[in-house]
């Protein structure tokens, strides 16, 4: 690890206040550690964000839930309103990682987390996104991992979060602090696709800070599923994930929210392929067509193809399940 | 990337240095350490707590399970200066006096372990678990177990153990 100064500042302004240009926050440090200790992150400064008043779940006056930027994953996915509100929430969060990882992670850091990427992690290699203009070692190389949706010539990496393809799902909004004061990112346009800028994950100006995750009231806890797949049963990253919410009018589709992870640069959601669904049967034939409008434009490479297909059956699967209530409780 | 950078880092921050507190096994201790030393390598190497191991140093294996504040955590990816104040409970600190925590005893019983590698962390991680209170089935603990590997495959006795220890373990949290 290279050397770095330490800072833990007690208020948000003070954090913003003390980041220098080549310094970053660290909230849990499970991932950026992990790059520090690869050389692909190389900070002179770390401000320690975890004593700032950011640890807090409250429910908002839209009757939604607001939960802080340092609030643990562990946390918020045993949360009671979590639980019973935003039930989808709270199994993506229990389908990432190990127990110990979700007990340090935070929200913000979650949603900041990087690729996996082989060549994003090997210094040894090119990669576009850890050195702009290096190349793309997985275009060619091992890309069993990357991505089948919205990837350029620059970069076929995907977004490893869980947590983030049910945010996505339950349309999540993201406040952020900075110098020049707050804003909000609808989760939609928080992550971004590579295009020729594969080195920007989101939409977050390097000085700015996240302070809380907003959820909207609308939570799909009736009908819903979170299904990730994997090469073991645990602790390890989606080849594909779906985060499915529905709400049904008797056997009809009222409303439905589709997102993909594991296959794209950002989680992957479509709102025309979710409003065409409305007043659709609840069937398996408008779970396919579904599925093959979310996937229209899928390209794979030689060791990921495999993905486009697995996606489909996951997507019909995720629905039907949702649509059944299994997960329900 | 910016051209004109606005803030610079302090130069001095090569030889920054910070002190910090913590009750590690029930005794307080008062330390400097350098920024960039992780948890894991202040009990090791600084404080020659060699029962915590360290497998991968990357957070994928879990044989560096140690309890912060009686939350599991892997010491491998936290900094040691981050844990100004905490309380931080190893496989070192489990037995009172010669009598082992009823988790440790359980493993001994069950033949928990082949090298005995992952063995500290695997218990360190049992415990937490129970305190979390998540896993009731056979399933349930293995699932939040996941983050423990055993390269020897000790799992069906590693669950026996965590199963027998149990009961007795939850008494302990509950007091
Ligand atoms: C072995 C392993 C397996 C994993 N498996 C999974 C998995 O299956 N699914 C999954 O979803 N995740 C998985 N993870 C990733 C894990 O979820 C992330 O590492 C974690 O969520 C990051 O949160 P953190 O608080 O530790 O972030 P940190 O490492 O502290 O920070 C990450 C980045 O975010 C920035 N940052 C943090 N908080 C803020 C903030 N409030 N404002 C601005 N910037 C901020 C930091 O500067 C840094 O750049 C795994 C990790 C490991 C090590
Ligand atoms: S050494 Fe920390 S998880 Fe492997
Ligand atoms: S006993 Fe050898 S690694 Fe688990």
């Amino acid at each position: 690890m290279n050397r770095f100064s330490y800072s833990k500042p007690q208020q948000v302004s003070e954090a913003l206040q003390q980041l220098s240009d080549t310094g970053r926050f660290i909230a849990g440090g499970t991932n950026l550690l992990d790059l520090m200790k690869e050389n692909v992150a190389r900070p002179s400064q770390l401000v320690d964000i975890n004593a700032l008043p950011l640890n807090k779940i409250e429910t908002t006056q839209a009757g939604g839930l607001r939960i802080g930027a340092l609030v643990k994953n562990s946390t918020v996915a045993y949360h009671p309103d979590v639980e019973r509100v935003y039930p989808l929430l709270a199994h993506a969060i229990l389908a990432g990682a190990s127990a110990q990882l979700r007990n340090m992670a935070s929200t913000g850091g979650n949603l900041l987390q990087r690729t996996r990427c082989y060549y994003f992690y090997d210094v040894g290699t090119p990669c576009n996104k850890r050195e702009p203009g290096s190349g793309c070692g997985a275009l060619e190389g091992q890309n069993r991992i990357h991505a089948i949706l919205g990837h350029s010539e620059q970069c076929i990496a995907v977004h490893p979060s869980d947590m983030c393809v049910a945010l996505a799902a339950l349309e999540a909004t993201v406040h952020v602090s900075g110098p020049s004061g707050n804003r909000s990112i609808p989760f939609a346009d928080f992550h971004r696709l590579p295009g020729d800028t594969p080195h920007l994950d989101t939409n977050l100006a390097p000085d700015e800070i996240i302070t809380a995750v907003e959820l909207p009231p609308r939570g799909f806890a009736e009908n819903f599923a979170y299904l990730k797949l994997r090469d073991r049963a645990s602790y390890a990253f989606a080849l594909v994930s779906v985060a499915a919410g529905l709400e049904l009018n008797g056997t009809s589709i009222g409303a439905a929210r589709i997102a993909l992870g594991g296959v794209a640069h950002k989680p992957w959601r479509c709102p025309e392929v979710e409003a065409a669904l409305i007043g659709k049967p609840a069937t398996e034939e408008s779970y396919r067509m579904a599925a093959d409008a979310l996937l229209q434009g899928a390209v794979g490479f030689e060791h990921n193809r495999f993905k486009i297909e697995l996606a489909r059956r996951a997507i019909v699967r995720a629905l039907s399940e949702a649509a059944a209530g299994v997960n329900a409780q | 990337m910016n051209a004109t950078p606005v803030r610079q880092h302090r130069p001095e921050a090569e030889s920054e240095t910070h002190s910090i507190s913590l009750l590690l096994n029930g005794k307080q201790v008062q330390l400097t350490v350098e920024p960039w030393t992780t948890l894991l390598d202040l009990l090791r190497e600084h404080l020659n707590l060699t029962g915590t191991k360290k497998g991968c140093d990357h957070g994928q294996c879990g044989a560096c399970t140690v309890l912060v504040n009686g939350t599991r955590i892997n010491a491998c990816l936290s900094l040691a200066v981050m844990q100004d104040g905490a309380e931080i409970t190893t496989i070192e600190g489990l037995a009172n006096g010669d009598q082992l925590h009823p988790m440790q005893a359980a493993f001994v019983e069950q033949d928990a372990f082949q090298c005995g590698y992952c063995t500290p962390g695997q218990i360190c991680s049992a415990i937490g678990m129970i305190k979390e209170g998540k896993a009731k089935t056979r399933d349930e603990i293995r699932e939040q177990m996941s983050g423990n590997l055993c390269r020897c495959g000790a799992y069906t006795n590693i669950l026996a153990a965590i199963e027998q220890a149990m009961p007795a373990c939850q008494g302990e949290s509950r007091e």
